[in-house]
């Protein structure tokens, strides 16, 4: 380096921990050198954040939250959107990478969570990351339930509709608590302009925090690796760790590997199939929001489908309160009992590759009741598929709950002193 | 400052009731933002009450206005469909209408004021999606062979007879609901206003 830069390197160093936090952070980060293919999906996900965040600054720019008809009688909300895909030069790509971008977080977020089941990363010391993650998956979970009202299609509406009214199922407080939400006795106006503040404002703020805190709890204690073996353990003479590697440049090169091929299945999506034959983009969604007239089937989007599912599945009124409010309580528990996980599992391993029989057969169950409840939550529920969806759920509830007993019950093979590479 | 030295306690009643006269401000500031997000002034008096001539109606057809950004339903009853109403009797869940879904002057067995018009808002009591009308008796509106005719809610299958009754085991927990309203004049009815409190 010339002796000027040098300089000016110093000189802000001396004011801001440029050098240090490059350092902290990617050059001397020593992440643990047998990651696999599953380690793709965390750079993933914040590359998809990056995507949506600047596909829906440009949008912004276009689409207006205006629930009242225009002279053709079209709401003013949804006939941006069709402005932007017809008339904005370029308007149509942005929204579609906008809206494919949206089912694309999910699949990586979801993969993403996996992974962490499969190789045990939520295990101690990484309870915070874990923590973290699942607020995310919250957060990101409100942000994509009020991004999908603002085209004010029917499935907008009617989905917005349907899900306001589960607040309205908690005793005392629920009736006044879904007015709160909507601002009117009906999904409306009001309802439209204040999710699209928390759409574009409050949501994404909360999640950058959370990513944020997410990658500075992570770098603080360093990555989990497929042998679930901690590489901090065994260090050189000079204090790195035998079997890390600096996160730059390898690991940055690898995620561009990732980068690329995400990018070649996504660029697909978009050009080939935006709307992901009715999952990604719902067809109910290209007519206008209709307040007199419900959709003769409503589907939430894919993602929800596994916990909507859940939410359908219970059908018993217990200790006096509707079935309808339990359903609620079952849904949302199905998501916050994942934040539990570091305490539920007991084995005295984490990686899957020494955990035994027992636990590997309760995940292959617990995926393939996901599965399952997520392919019921898009059909029309009749007596069969409720009874199916029943016995998901409770195997759903059962993979975590019966893990403590189940995880200690295990034959698992000794951990490896160091990790596996090859 | 060492551990040794005393505590201020003069200073230390001041540090706590400033914190909590300031925590107290900062609730108190919420008031304002919370309460924006409750329905305004303009969204409580969009409530109006509105109009519908039923002159027009035949018997069995069912005309639908917008109250409160709500569907109403006004269901002209032919003396078959009132019928029904008695086989439907023991199905139902609340055949008598003892919960407070409907005004008093409706808490009758036809929810109605004239049995023959049915006034009822078009939101099912589940998760307020607007139920689809079933009128074919029989197995022909595909609903069963001993259908009586009622209303189909599409999201999670809540079933209702021709009185808005929800049927007994469904998702909704309550019949249909009425909303106050009167006749102006044979063939006018008010929405929205019954001329009570």
């Amino acid at each position: 380096m010339t002796t000027k830069s040098q300089a000016v390197l110093n000189w802000i160093d001396e004011r801001f921990p440029l050098t240090s936090s490059i350092k902290g952070h990617l050059t001397e980060y020593y992440a643990p050198k047998n990651f696999n293919f599953w380690y793709f999906f965390g750079s993933l996900a914040l590359m998809v954040l990056v995507i949506q965040i600047v596909t829906g600054i440009f949008l912004v720019m276009h689409y207006k939250p205006d629930a009242s008809l225009n002279a053709a009688g079209v709401p003013v909300a949804f006939a941006s959107v069709e402005y932007i895909m017809r008339d904005v030069p370029g308007g149509w790509i942005i929204r579609y990478l906008h809206s494919t971008g949206a089912s694309a977080f999910f699949i990586v977020v979801y993969l993403h969570m996996f992974r962490g089941l499969l190789y045990g990363s939520y295990r101690k010391p990484r309870e915070l990351i874990w923590i973290f993650g699942t607020l995310i998956f919250l957060a990101l979970m409100a942000e994509a339930f009020m991004g999908y009202l603002l085209p004010w299609g029917q499935m907008s509406y009617w989905g917005a509709q349907v899900i306001v009214n589960l607040f309205s199922a908690i005793p005392v407080i629920g009736p006044d608590l879904s007015l709160v939400i909507r601002g009117d006795y009906v999904v409306s106006d009001a309802t439209l302009n204040r999710f699209f503040s928390f759409h574009v404002i409050a949501v994404p703020l909360v999640l950058i925090g959370l990513v944020a805190a997410h990658i500075v709890a992570l770098h603080e204690v360093g990555s989990n690796n497929p042998d679930g073996v901690e590489i901090k353990k065994k260090k050189d003479s000079s204090g790195k760790p035998l079997d890390g590697i600096p996160f730059h440049p390898y690991y940055t090169v690898k995620d561009i590997v990732g980068v690329v091929a995400f990018l070649f299945f996504f660029s697909a999506v978009v050009f080939f199939a935006p709307e992901g034959g009715g999952y990604f983009l719902e067809f109910n969604n290209f007519i206008p929001a209709d307040p007199l007239k419900t959709p003769p089937h409503i589907a939430p989007v894919w993602y929800f489908t596994p916990f909507y599912s859940i939410l359908r599945a219970v059908t018993y009124p217990l200790f006096g309160l509707d079935a309808k409010f339990w359903g609620v309580v079952a849904m949302g528990a199905s998501v916050v009992i994942i934040a539990f996980l570091p305490w539920l599992d007991r084995s005295p391993v984490k990686s899957i590759r020494y955990k035994g029989p027992v636990f590997k057969t309760a995940l292959v169950v617990f995926v393939i009741c996901f599965f399952i409840l997520g392919y019921l939550g898009v059909l029309p529920p009749t007596p069969g598929r409720t009874l199916v969806s029943q016995i998901c759920s409770v195997l759903y509830f059962a993979f975590f709950l019966l893990m403590p007993w189940y995880s200690q019950l295990d034959k698992c093979k000794p951990e490896p002193e160091r990790v596996n590479f090859k | 400052m060492s551990v040794d030295q005393e505590m201020d306690s003069g200073r230390r009643t001041l540090l706590l009731a400033t914190s909590a006269a300031g925590g107290i401000a900062a609730v108190a500031t919420a008031v304002p933002f919370v309460a924006s997000l409750t329905p305004s002034e303009r969204a409580k008096a969009a409530g109006a009450p509105v109009e519908a001539d039923i002159g027009k109606l035949a018997p069995g057809e069912m005309m639908t206005v917008e109250w409160r950004g709500k569907p109403v339903w006004i269901l002209r009853r032919t003396p078959e469909m009132l019928a029904s109403l008695d086989k439907t009797e023991d199905k139902v869940s609340d055949p008598a209408s003892d919960k407070p879904m409907q005004p008093e002057y409706a808490k009758n067995k036809f929810r109605s004021i004239k049995p023959e018009y049915l006034v009822t808002v078009g939101i099912c009591t589940h998760l307020g999606c607007s139920p689809s009308d079933k009128f074919k008796v029989g197995a022909e509106g595909g609903m069963g062979a001993d259908w009586p005719g009622g209303f189909l809610c599409p999201c999670h299958g809540s079933q209702f007879d021709l009185a808005g009754r929800v049927y007994k085991s469904m998702p909704a927990p309550d019949n249909l609901e009425i909303p106050p309203h009167k006749y102006l004049a044979d063939t006018t009815i008010l929405v929205g206003d019954d001329g009570k409190a």
